[in-house]
Order: C-alpha cells, then structure tokens, then sequence
C-alpha cells in the first residue's frame, strides 16, 4: 500500500495532542500571569509557600492515582483511606510519632491491596470496588475515631506540617520526592512498565506474560499508601485528627489533577509532571477564586467546568 | 477468531452469556428471598417491626430511593453509570422548596426543569461527546452540588415550604400508603412497560448489551443514551421534590452519598453492571431490601450512622462480588474500567484495517 | 445489460496514511451473485464498508441504482435496502432470537410491542430457513453457526435488494452451509443481488456468477468467475505469476525440510477442555516446524494457547524437555516457550507504546537490574531486532499503532525472539500483512528452524502450512485425527485429512 501525504485531519489530531500534552503547562502559566497582574502579594514568598503546601497533599494523592489510571482503573476511595489516616494517628501518638506514621501508612497500605485485590482477583470494575470502600472507609474511620475530632499534640509529629527543611515546608518537599520515585517507578521500572502496558492493552499484556494481578494489586497498594502519606500530612498541618472532613472530595480533586495532567482514562500513558501541574493549577483556581471572594460554590462549579474541559480535550487521543 | 463449531446445540450454549443471564436471574430471585427473609426475621423478633405503622413508614421511606433507583436502571442497564444523582436530588428538593414560594406548580416545575437539564447535560456529554460517564457524572455531582451551595447562601439557608397543595404531595395518603408510594408504584408500572414492550427499551437493552452491534443495526444508539441520562435526572429531581414535600422543607445536607445506595439497590436487584440486563421489578425489590434493612438497624437501636455507612459499602461489595462470581466472568476485555461500564464506541474511520 | 444496482465509481479510501482503496470502480448487477475476493488487505473490507455507510470513500461517486448517493451512516444503506451479514456475529447475544430478528422493527400493538406475533413471526421465518430453535432463547445461548443464521435471517427480512455477505461460511460446520446456500439460491431466484465475500474456492466456484479480485488497494479484474481458471484466480490474488506459483509454490520456505533432532523439545499431552479440545497430543523436536491444519474452530488457537498457559485446561500436561511446564503464561514464557497470538491488534500490540516498549516488553525481566531497565540493553535488543528484521518505523520511539499490519507483525515477532525462545507457536503469522512482509517471515520461520527452535506454524493459508511444515497434525473438533509427516504432507493430504472420517497412517 502506498504512503500518502499528510491530510488535514492530521492537523487537528496534533492540535489535540499539544492540547494535552502541554494544555496543563500553559494554562498555569496563564492563571500565574493573572494572578500577578490582579491580586496583591502573589508573588510573596508566603503566599507561595501557602500555594505550594495547600497543593501538596493533593499532589500526592494525585500520584498514586496517576499509576491507577494508567491501569486504565480508578480509585475512588482515597479520601477515605485520607480519613483513616485522620482517625488512627491520634490514637497511636502516644507511641511516639513514627509509630502512629507507621499505623497510618500500614492502614493505607492495606485499604490498597484490598482494592487491588478485588480488581485485579475477583474482577470487580475499579470504580464499583473503590466507590464501596469509600463510603464504608469513611465510616469505618468515624467508628474508630468514636466520631469525634482530637487535637493532636505531639511535637515531632506537627512538626511535619509546619516546620521547614532546608528552607522548604516539609510537605512540599515530600511531595517532591514521592514525585521523583513515582516518575522514576513509571518510567525506568519493570513494574511501571508493566503497568504502563496493562493499561494499553490488558489481554496483549497478559499473553506477553506479565504478572497482570501482581502489578494491579502493587498499583492500588501504592495508591492507598500514598493517600496514608497525604492523610498523615493533613493531619499534621490541621493539628487534628478529624476523619470527618479529612480528604473530602479529595478523589475528585485528585483525579482532575491526573486528567488535566494529560494522562488519559483509556490507560497505557502516565504522565507524572503533567499530573504535578494540574494539581498545582487547580490549587491556584481555588485560590484565586477565594481571594477573588467567590464562594465555595463557585468553586466547586468551576472545578466541575475544569475537569469536563480536561477530558474533553483528551478525547481523541483516549479513543483506539 | 477460530470458534467452536458444535455438532450440538445444547452443548454449543456460549456459557458465558447463560452464566450472566443465570446470574442475573438469580440475584434478583435471591434478593426476593433475602427480602423475605430478612421480613419473616424481623417481623417475629422485633415487636415494632410489623406494626402497620413500621411497614407504612418502610413503604414511604423506600419510595424516595425508589423513583432515583428507577433512573439508574435504565443508565446501568446502557452500561453506563450516573453518580451525579445524589446531589441532583438534593437540589431538587432546594429547588421545589424554593419554588414553593410561587405555588405548586413552580415547586414541581423549577426542580424538574433544572435537574432534567443537568441530566441532558450529561447525556449531551455522553452520547455526543463520548465522554466516560464516570466522570461525566462525577463532574455534574460537583457541579449540582455548588449550585446547591449557590442558591442556599453555601448552605446556611434552607427554605421551607408553605403550599399547602405540595405538601400534600409529601404527607397525603391514598388506601392507607403515602403519596409518594402511589406515585413510585405508577412510576414503576411505567417505567417496567417502556423497559419491556416499546422500541427505546429494546434499544436500552441493545445498547447496553453490544453497542457496536447497535450502532450497526441503525438504532439510535446516541438519542438512547441522551434519553436515559435525562431521565435519570428528572426522576432525581422529582424525587428531591417529593421529599421536600414530605420534609416540609428544602434541605441542604441529603443525597450523599445516595448514588450508591441507588446503584446498590439496582444491582442487588439483578442487573448487570456491566449493562444489557436487568428489570425494574429486581431494582424495587433492591430498594425495599435496603429501606427494610436500614429499618432493622434502626429499630435495635445503638448503631450510628457512620456504622450504616459501613455496612452499606459491605453490602454492595458483598453483592457485586457475588454478582461476579455467579456469572463466573474474566475482567473485561479492552473496556476502559475508568469508564464504567461503557462498551468501545461504534467503528467509524479509524487506523489501517486489516481486510 | 442492465444497470448496475448498487456501484462505486472511482472510489479511493485513505487511513492514517495507508491507501486502503486506490481508485476502485465495483459494479454490482441486480440479480447477481458476485464473488469478492483477495489476500487480507487485500481492500474487501474497506469496499464493504464504503458500499455500506460505514465509511465514506475520500474520492468517487457511490451510486445506487443509478442514482448518487451518499451513506453517511450504515443505517442509510439499510433503508435504502443493502444488507450486510458479517464474520462476527453483530447482533446482541444478551436478548432473545426473536428480538434481536426484530430488533428496531418490532410488530406493534396500540403502540406497544406486541411480544406474541413478534416470536411468532421470527420462529416462522426461522423455519423456513430449516431452522428450528426457541426463538425466546438469548441469542447468545445458540451456537455460533445458528446465530449467523438469525444474522442472515434479519438482514433478509429488511426488503433488502442488495445482501452483502462478508466471510459467512468461516463459522459453520458444513451441513449449515449447505442450509446458507439454500438460502443464496432463494435470495437469488427472488431477483435480489448478493456480494459474496470469501477465500474458499470451492464455495465461489460453486455459487457465483462473476468475480471481481482487489489485491493491494486496487481492483486487479473483474469478470465472468467461470472464465477464470483457479490457478489464475489465485495468482491475480498472490500478484505471482502462474510459473512461478507451479514451480515454487506461493510461498518463500525453503524447498527442502529442516533437519530436526531427535527428542522432543516439547511435548503437549492430553489436552483436554471441553468442548473445545479433546485429549490433543502434539510434541515438537528442535529445528522442526510442526503444522496444525484444521478448520476453522477445530482447536488449533485453543491448542496454542494451552500450550502457553492461557486457555484453562481440565486435564493434560506440558513437558518442556523433559519437565512439566506451570500452566500459567508467565511460567511459559520464562521457560522458553512464547506464541504469537492471532489478533495481533487485541492480544499483541499495545497501539500507544513506542515499538521499541513494544518489542522490550516479554524480556523486561532480562534486560533489568533490581527491577530498574537497563537503557543500554534495551536500545541494543532493539536495534538488533529491528534490523534484523528489517522493521520500517520513523524511529524505535514511533507509536506502533502506526505501523503497517506487517511491521506491527514483526515488532511482535521481535518481542518474543528478544525472550531467547526454544519453542515459538505462531497463530496466523502472515495473516493480513503485505505479500513483501510475509515473504520475509516466512523466510524467518525457516532461519529460526535452522538455529534450532521448535516452531508451531498455524495457518489458514494452505500453501504456507503445508510448504512450511516438516510434520502436520491435523484437527477436527478439538481431537487430532491425523498427522502427516516427510512426503506425505502436501494440501490435498491435508484436505482429504480434515474432510476424512477415518485416520490414516502418514506415510
């Protein structure tokens, strides 16, 4: 079959793919300069900081849920294993703060696997699975906690939400890390290779023989471990443990971050950098919504807006 | 593909298709079965159970569920999914109790015409679009939610109804029953015969079971999934309204997390998540089996709400999980999980084709 | 001569940079049965689909009974009355026969379908195609001949004047085409034309009344069938010229066999699942190719995989040299034993990722260290492979999805070399690429028996197993019956094999 040239349709396919490969970039660009342009102090070095230590738990949640719908699944119960996170740590303080940690992050851990399990061994869609552990997660956490906030008072364990290290809020810097691994895990990885190709194409991957259910469950574990992480952060900076309100909705801001980063619902790409931007853009909507004195509720419709425009604009490129 | 080619119909039956179809039937006959025996239990170890009075008020609080649970069939049984509901059907009720300031009509016109629009929204999304209804919906349950907010003074304000005529919506009884059992029950009938016997339920069901086949055959596969999701959020709406009615007032706080009692109630019922089967009737017994439950847990008392939310989750986990053992499935082939149940869209122009 | 019912004047099709369609005129006459045939990528599909809405051809006119006309959506070409059966099954095998007989054009009442007329007048039309099933039975419960049977039965009952059937024999036994052909007969003495599509010349031969061959895009002939011996059909199909295809045969494997050794590398015994495969016994030794002929649902894929660990098996075992192999694919594949499935677009390629992702992904395991990749032994592989076998791509970074059906072939070939296989299975391994591509995989074949791999060739194409073959076992639903072997393996052994009751001794 002979070669033709190039038809019009190609322009519009590239079009699409610069929109979502690099719509997330320009569009912070853009709310920074408007930012800059219309609201006092944006570019202080507090009011940074506030941007950037408000992003990060997002962020991380974000992460983890990056790799799982790189899967081609979800997971919807992050908030959850969040308030988990809220509920256990001020019952283990009194161990020292790296052990309440370890609580958490093993609680996590463990949600994750549960997850993964039910994907990837029983065969229950992702969003049925991790929707059930959402609503009962929460709950489960209120009994736990007896459903009441408690203050936390442990010095070193505050101290992760509010002190610096080398200059940097703690958070942000954990953040960063996790960001570096994560990438690193996709993108040099066995196991982010693996996962990358279960998501692309789950029977070829299956034929190839790689460990489809092994990966999976890592996948989910990893997600439930890294909403521990945001959890313990949360926590951290709230100076309370309160698993009624921790990671609200955080499900939702985690995957617009994801979405709007460029990685596509359909599976078989993840794009970590795309992923930090999008949760660093939807924080500074939500900023520059409050300091523009607009309600929550505006917020939220604005949130909706975004994440609709995300996947539209990655329309294209998810189908096959 | 090389495929079986039997020398016997019986033993050529494609087990995979009975197994689902035998599975469907048989969680809604077992859901029939836990209904009754969970009634028979209740009804003789606790005394208040069966007082005409516990069983009305069972009736009443199921119908609300109910007519939200009726919209999601139709959506499950495409293969999609509607997570927006919980927060349409707040808003409903918002909306009625705020337009009951104009009268009866507006109470039920306002709630109707916003949420039937979010639901178009979301078909508009769907359908044409393509868009992936789990995310579709989600984005129109945060959506319904800050207009919610918007209209309620973020939540401070609620309205409360004076029409005397709407409230008879939520507190008038016929033959004993509210209202708004009557109004489910018809709603039901209607809903069971255009399922059953007219060209768009075919076509539902077509959509839902083989899409690609649909859209081959010329059947309006886009106009389908438009509808259900319109509806879907009209029965939402209406069903907000009716419990304003029955709540005197609009309230800012309910419907979290109802999407999934209402997606648990269509699934205990018999139908496939995975789309292409189920039936209303399953769905009406899936809603009584949670109202008589939640009843049950109410009544020993002592258990909170967060502990209901537990054994909510547990309960549709323990059901789905079932429901995928029984039709005994692999995971699914090249369909995005992210999507719900969406199946591959249609072929058209698309990369190099082998023949 | 009458007007063409149904025609395509000059019609070009592109994808994605591939000339699917290169200025194909197709007449369809009324009352005609018209026989398409080519290789696969050959252009019948794409012709189809443009003939039925599916897709609207970039260039040329479309015209239906003269006139011009435009299908932007298959359901157009319905209404205008072009039927079309397919390979698979388009139907929706959750609902009942009746329904899906009748699906969008149910029998009414006050509105309201009326269920009774509807089962009634689809278990009528059943019948009288010989049919005889509880038309309120799922569909999808019936056996995949009789579904296309019901398939059949609805695109007739549209008034259709045109039937366009696409492969319609490729899933029934052979008393169901005879019931199909019963049904062509009648179609055609009610004046209605039918586009025939399919590789068995025996059926053409027997049924069709003209011919039209497309190789590569373009029509090639088209003409009276009966004019055109089949040595010509197939050389026009082949682009061979006939001496060449008398003197060599159509492929490119070596006229002599391959010197194998003496033990089996591999020995599969006992396979059974019913009902798909029924106590098959298939060893192969290094450097040999073993053939698995049989038709098409006699087991051959189901063997393959089962080989490989993945079709569930109730009983029989996989000994590689010697030791039993874990039924599980990743067992195999560490083991040495890699196949080459056949829908290489569903179970091969993953379309996003790069060909040199694509080509890594089986021997991650080898090229890594502590789980991280190694960049370096992964460009090498790559590199390696992709001029070994002479993989045409922009670059090792370019989506494979973008590649030619031959390439996307040999990036999977690639895949599973870079696992250092002792055996290889491959299910239809020149199935749907360019006649170049697959002469330089079969050549390859041949190169890796050579080296020593035992190798497990199935294929549709005749000349290919039997040419490439040193050994064929033959299946017929799920159970070997034969197995032919040195002289003895030539296609009309083969044939009388699978047609034959009885097993006979390959001499």
């Amino acid at each position: 079959m002979t070669v033709t040239e190039a038809t019009p349709r190609i322009g519009r396919a590239q079009l699409t793919r610069w929109l979502q490969d690099y719509g997330v970039y320009a569009a912070v660009i853009v709310i920074v300069l408007v930012n800059i342009a219309f609201t006092a102090n944006f570019l202080s070095i507090g009011n940074l900081r506030t941007q950037l230590v408000q992003a990060a738990p997002v962020a991380i949640v974000a992460l983890g849920m990056a790799m799982v719908i790189g899967t081609e699944g979800v997971d919807l119960s992050v908030g959850s294993v969040m308030a988990l996170s809220a509920a256990l740590i001020p019952l283990y303080l009194g161990y020292g703060a790296l052990p309440a940690i370890i609580v958490a992050l093993l609680a996590g851990l463990l949600a994750g696997t549960f997850s993964g399990f039910l994907v990837a061994r029983v065969g229950i869609q992702p969003i049925v699975a991790t929707l059930a552990l959402l609503v009962g997660g929460r709950g489960l956490a209120l009994v736990i906690a007896g459903g009441q906030l408690r203050d936390v008072r442990d010095r070193s364990f505050l101290a992760l939400g509010s002190a610096d290290l080398f200059g940097i809020p703690i958070s942000v810097l954990v953040a960063a890390v996790l960001a570096v691994i994560v990438g690193l895990v996709v993108s040099r990885t066995t196991f982010g290779r693996r996962l990358v190709a279960i998501g692309g194409n789950r029977p070829a991957a299956q034929l190839a023989g790689l460990p489809v259910t092994k990966v999976l469950i890592g996948v989910y574990a990893i997600s439930g471990l890294l909403a521990a992480v945001a959890g313990v952060l949360y926590t951290s900076r709230l100076g309370a443990g309160d698993p009624a309100n921790a990671g609200l909705l955080m499900e939702l801001s985690a995957i617009t971050a994801v979405v709007v980063g460029g990685t596509p619902l359909s599976g078989g790409r993840v794009r970590i950098l795309g992923t930090l931007a999008g949760a660093l853009l939807m924080q500074l909507v939500a900023a520059t919504l409050i300091k523009n004195n607009l309600p929550n509720s505006t917020a939220q419709m604005v949130q909706a807006a975004i994440i609709v425009a995300a996947v539209w604009a990655a329309r294209e490129r998810g189908r096959r | 593909m090389t495929t079986t080619i039997p020398t016997q119909e019986a033993a050529a039956a494609e087990p995979q298709v009975r197994r689902q179809l035998v599975g469907s039937v048989v969680q809604r006959q077992g859901a029939v079965v836990v209904l009754v025996l969970a009634v028979a239990a209740a009804w003789f170890t606790l005394p208040r159970f069966g007082s005409a009075d516990n069983l009305r008020d069972i009736a009443l609080q199921s119908s609300f569920l109910a007519v939200i649970a009726l919209g999601m069939t139709f959506v499950i049984i495409t293969g999609g999914i509607d997570l927006s509901v919980g927060s349409v059907y707040a808003l409903g009720g918002v909306l009625a109790a705020y337009g009951s300031q104009y009268g009866f009509v507006a109470a039920l016109l306002l709630p109707l015409a916003v949420c039937g629009l979010i639901g178009l929204i979301n078909g508009v999304l769907v359908a044409r679009a393509g868009l992936a209804p789990f995310i579709v919906t989600l984005a129109t349950l945060l959506f319904a939610r800050g207009l919610l907010l918007a209209l309620t003074s973020e939540g401070s304000t609620t309205y409360t109804i004076s029409d005397e005529a709407f409230l008879a919506l939520g507190s008038g009884t016929f033959l004993g029953l509210g209202l708004p059992v009557w109004i489910a029950v018809v709603l039901f009938g209607i809903g069971g015969l255009v399922l059953r016997s007219t060209r768009f339920g075919q076509t539902v069901f077509a959509v839902g079971g083989a899409e690609s086949s649909a859209t081959l055959m010329g059947l309006p596969v886009a106009r389908t999934k438009l509808l259900v999701y319109t509806a879907s959020g009209l029965l939402a709406g209406f069903a907000g309204a009716l419990t304003a009615a029955y709540l005197q007032s609009g309230v800012t706080v309910i419907g979290v997390g109802t999407e999934l009692d209402a997606i648990a109630a269509v699934v205990i019922g018999g139908t496939l998540l995975t789309g292409g089967a189920g039936t209303v009737l399953g769905t009406a017994v899936g809603v009584v089996l949670r109202s008589v439950i939640g009843n049950v847990i109410n009544q020993i008392g002592g258990l909170d709400s967060n502990i209901q939310s537990v054994i909510s989750g547990a309960f549709l986990l323990l059901v789905v999980v079932a429901q995928q053992l029984l039709s005994g499935r692999r995971p699914r082939r090249r369909r995005s999980a992210a999507q719900g149940s969406t199946q591959a869209p249609a072929p058209t122009a698309g990369p190099a084709p082998d023949g | 001569m009458d007007q063409p019912v149904l025609e395509l004047v000059d019609g070009t099709k592109d994808f994605l940079g591939t000339r699917a369609l290169d200025h194909v005129s197709f007449a369809l006459r009324p009352g005609e049965i018209h026989a398409l045939v080519g290789e696969n990528g050959a252009g019948k599909s794409t012709l189809i689909k443009v003939l039925t809405g599916v897709y609207r051809p970039d260039s040329g006119e479309l015209r239906h009974r003269g006139r011009p006309v435009s299908f932007s959506r298959p359901v157009q070409a319905q209404q205008a009355g072009i039927s079309t059966i397919y390979q698979e099954v388009n139907l929706v095998p959750l609902r009942s026969v009746a329904g899906n007989v009748f699906l969008g054009r149910e029998p009414r009442r006050l509105g309201l379908i009326d269920w009774r007329r509807t089962n009634e007048l689809a278990g009528e039309l059943l019948a009288g195609y010989g049919i005889d099933v509880d038309v309120r039975r799922p569909l999808g419960t019936l056996g995949v001949g009789t579904q296309q049977m019901v398939a059949l039965a609805r695109a007739v009952s549209t008034d259709a004047g045109v039937v366009i059937m696409d492969e319609p024999t490729s899933s029934l036994e052979p008393r169901e085409v005879e019931t199909l052909f019963a049904v062509v007969e009648r179609l055609h003495s009610r004046g209605i034309a039918i586009l025939y599509v399919s590789h068995r010349m025996d059926e053409l031969y027997r049924i069709c009344d003209r011919v039209t061959v497309l190789r590569d895009g373009k029509l090639v002939h088209t003409g009276a069938l009966a004019e055109v011996p089949r040595i010509e059909l197939v050389s026009m199909m082949l682009g061979r010229s006939i001496g060449e295809i008398e003197r060599h045969g159509a492929t490119t494997f070596s006229d002599e066999g391959h010197v194998a050794g003496a033990e089996p590398l591999l020995r599969a015994e006992g396979l059974t699942s019913t009902p798909k495969l029924s106590d098959v016994s298939v060893s192969i030794r290094p450097g040999e190719v073993v053939g698995l002929a049989g038709l098409l649902g006699s087991g051959r894929s189901e063997t393959a995989r089962a080989i490989v660990g993945a079709f569930p098996l109730q009983s029989g075992t996989v000994y590689l040299a010697g030791k039993p192999l874990r039924p599980t694919v990743g067992a195999a594949v560490r083991s040495g034993v890699a196949m080459l499935a056949e829908d290489r677009k569903a179970d091969g390629i993953i379309g996003n990722l790069s060909v040199r992702e694509n080509i890594v992904l089986a021997a991650l395991p080898r090229l890594s260290r502590f789980g991280v990749v190694s960049r370096a032994r992964q460009d090498r592989i790559v590199e390696t492979f992709m001029t070994r076998l002479r993989i045409k791509a922009s670059s090792p970074d370019q989506p494979v999805a973008e590649l030619s059906g031959g390439n996307q072939q040999k990036v999977l070939l690639a895949r599973w070399l870079a696992t250092e296989p002792q055996v290889l299975l491959l299910d239809e391994p020149t199935r749907g690429i360019d006649v170049g591509a697959k002469a330089e995989v079969q050549a390859l074949i041949d190169e890796l028996a050579a080296d020593g791999l035992g190798v497990l060739l199935i294929s549709s194409d005749m000349e290919e197993l039997v040419d490439g073959s040193d050994r064929v076992v033959v299946l017929r639903d799920g159970a070997v019956v034969d197995e032919l072997s040195g002289d003895a393996v030539s296609a009309d052994n083969v044939l009388a094999a699978i047609a034959a009751p009885t097993t006979g001794a390959g001499t």
